[in-house]
């Protein structure tokens, strides 16, 4: 119990730690890099939850996908961050007010929650008890049986995307050299080389 | 585990096989290269075609699939069907004009395939997420084919546009969903509508229903969400402006009076009022905006905002009658609305592309039998009996009537009187001005072959309406249980 409470709090501190070095780090790749690092200890929360299905997909999409995006973005513009953070004090009455107001509505929502004793049973697929299967089970029983037609069909606004981000941006670009491995190793003697009868003191 | 078995599937055929045939002509493009994007096109008519087969053929009794959330009834036939048909007549279109255009890439009639299939889903959609995921994929596939001639300014910032609005309007649509989800309970629109029944969180889910009535509006560009719809039209290359006008609208309208007269029967008073302002806005907008266009893409794209208005007026009295005419009204607007970019396509003079009206001018000395084919469809959007654009408006207004509402239905005969202006005045330009350029020879046959049919069907739908009045009353009843 102790052990557990302790990776507990050395995983939640280090979200929270990792979190603040996001906005104030002062390069934007450490930015992309902290915001990692508090993902992977999210990950390990939701472990603790036993979430093991969202563990995985934070860490597969949001790191490997999600965030390696951002590094991309940051690496490839020149945004001129420096810029961008002027007058940060100026707007910080502002922004703090509104983080208060945010706050506080958050407080009155949560202390009058309240939900509808049929609620539960309304459920379009229940949840099984944790105990009989793992969450990932479980939703792997619903998705590709009750879901199946969703799922499918999600799989074809992917297919559109797919075929709509080649449409707008792949273009065949003339002069590009590139290797064509069957030209290249069916080329003979004749093809490559040319003997020419130079003559003797007068050059090429 | 006993949701869901191959044998339901049958409901489903026609996606089905939409689906898998459009991912095989995917993978003949990919190997054959833009050299068979002629090709690639026809097969889609073909695929288009035989899927219309299937909708009419094989789902006979009217079934659900996939756990509820896919239903197949008449309504659904109904409307897919006509979705088929337009989204054929768009791909004969553009065959020869993206060849011409110089931007015939073999994804081009795949996209028209895909964006099909998500509007076949939205259609059939009996649950919130199916909703969504249908909505999707229609609008993800239409937002590249706006942005299709990426080289062109005009058409990236059209796909541009399109895409950022169309993402703000589908945020607003989840919100709404989410609401209802969290009041009702369920996201199956037969749970809603039993929740709704009871009376308990009907104020939290009028709420969503506001924000889902808001997304929707934005897909079938009512005002005032409207915005996008002159620029994006515009913009687009003119073949895909036409698929715009035509199968998005219909499958959008079909959504939008499914989720209506659907789960949220129970609230019909209370969305009535919404949409009797869209409708109110709608057909002001569409009639004086117009007036003062001079390019005819934007012309058309005021005209479709009216046209939805009109439509709106039918939904508006939340009755089997209004949706009768709401769907009649699809069916005209879809052969009036192919007949008329038919039309637009044709317009080339020295083997470029032209879209003001002034182009127009003197068409009946050079081109006769064109200007009497744009005649015809003119004088039918501007509501004058015999054709049969007349007989779509009679049915919507004759419903709000019919409902108790005077101020709406003669507020739609006032808006129609004001938009006739502008639909005569391109008559006028074509027969007492004087010729400007005489427009090139026709691309191929595809489009006098449209031209011929869809202006034989304006003209003489009169002469023997029965059967399609008949299939639009049977798709509205199934609407309307008990």
């Amino acid at each position: 119990m102790i052990l557990q409470a302790a990776a507990f709090y050395l995983f939640a501190s280090i979200v929270i730690a990792a979190g603040v070095m996001v906005i104030a780090s002062r390069n934007p790749v450490h930015s992309v890099l902290f915001l990692i690092l508090a993902f992977f200890n999210a990950a390990g929360l939701f472990v603790f939850m036993g979430a093991e299905f969202l563990a995985f997909i934070l860490v597969i999409v949001y790191v490997g996908a999600v965030a390696v995006l951002f590094l991309f973005v940051v690496m490839m513009l020149n945004i001129n961050f420096a810029e961008l953070r002027q007058g940060f004090l100026q707007y910080l009455p502002v922004g703090m007010l509104v983080g208060v107001i945010l706050l506080v509505e958050l407080v009155f929502i949560i202390g009058t929650w309240v939900t509808a004793p049929e609620a539960a049973g309304l459920l379009a697929a229940k949840t099984p008890a944790l105990a009989e299967v793992t969450n990932t089970e479980a939703l792997g029983r619903v998705l590709y049986t009750k879901y199946v037609y969703l799922f499918q069909a999600a799989g074809l606004v992917l297919l559109v995307a797919m075929v709509g981000a080649i449409v707008l941006t792949l273009r065949a670009r003339p002069g590009v050299k590139r290797q064509k491995v069957f030209d290249q190793i069916s080329r003979t003697r004749d093809d490559a080389v040319e003997v020419k009868d130079v003559p003797v003191g007068k050059g090429v | 585990m006993t949701t869901w078995i191959p044998s339901q599937m049958t409901a489903a055929l026609p996606e089905v096989f939409l689906a898998i045939a459009t991912m095989a002509l995917l993978m003949i493009g990919a190997y054959r290269g833009n050299s068979h994007t002629r090709t690639i096109g026809w097969f889609a008519v073909a695929v288009l075609l035989v899927a219309g087969g299937l909708v009419a053929g094989t789902a006979a009794s009217p079934g659900s699939a996939f756990g509820g959330m896919f239903v197949a009834d008449t309504f659904a036939r109904f409307a897919k069907f006509l979705v088929l048909i337009g989204s054929a007549l768009a791909v004969v279109l553009s065959v020869a004009y993206i060849e011409r255009e110089e931007m015939a890439r073999f994804e081009y009639p795949i996209l028209f395939l895909f964006a099909t299939i998500g509007m076949m889903m939205m259609i059939s959609a009996n649950d919130l997420i199916a909703l969504y995921v249908g909505l999707e994929l229609q609008s993800l596939a239409l937002y590249v084919a706006a942005a299709f001639r990426r080289d062109s300014l005009r058409s990236s910032e059209a796909g541009l546009k399109y895409f950022v609005l169309g993402a703000l309007s589908s945020g607003m649509l989840l919100y709404g969903a989410s609401l209802v989800y969290g009041f009702a309970g369920t996201t199956s629109f037969t749970g809603i509508a039993k929740v709704l029944a009871t009376g308990t969180g009907n104020t939290g889910a009028l709420v969503g229903l506001v924000f889902i009535t808001a997304g929707l509006a934005f897909k079938v560009s009512a005002v005032p969400f409207h915005m996008w719809t002159p620029d994006v039209y515009e913009g687009a290359p003119t073949s895909v402006t036409a698929f715009f006008a035509i199968a998005p609208k219909i499958a959008a309208m079909a959504l939008f009076i499914r989720v209506l007269v659907g789960p949220f029967a129970p609230l019909t008073a209370q969305w009535q009022q919404v949409v009797v302002f869209l409708a109110v806005l709608s057909m002001a907008l569409g009639a004086f905006a117009a007036i003062n266009q001079t390019n005819i893409k934007r012309l058309m794209a005021y005209s479709s905002i009216g046209n939805v208005g009109y439509m709106l007026v039918g939904l508006a009295a939340g009755t089997e009658a209004g949706v009768r005419g709401v769907l009649i009204y699809l069916l005209i607007y879809l052969a009036m609305t192919a007949g008329t970019f038919a039309c637009i396509l044709a317009m080339r003079v020295h083997g470029r592309a032209v879209e003001e009206l002034d182009d127009l001018k003197g068409l009946g000395r050079t081109r006769p039998a064109m200007a009497l084919a744009l005649a015809v469809f003119m004088f039918s959007m501007a509501g004058i009996p015999p054709l049969a654009g007349f007989f779509g408006k009679l049915y919507v207004f004759l419903a709000a009537v019919q409902a108790g509402m005077y101020v709406l239905a003669v507020f739609g005969v006032l808006a129609s009187v004001v938009a006739a202006f502008y639909y005569l005045r391109i008559v006028k330009l074509m027969y007492f001005d004087e010729p400007a350029d005489t427009f090139d020879r026709l691309l191929g046959r595809e489009i006098g072959v449209v031209l011929t049919v869809t202006g034989l069907f304006i003209a003489f739908f009169f002469v023997f309406p029965a059967p399609m009045l008949a299939a639009a009353s049977a798709a509205a009843k199934s609407l309307f249980p008990g």
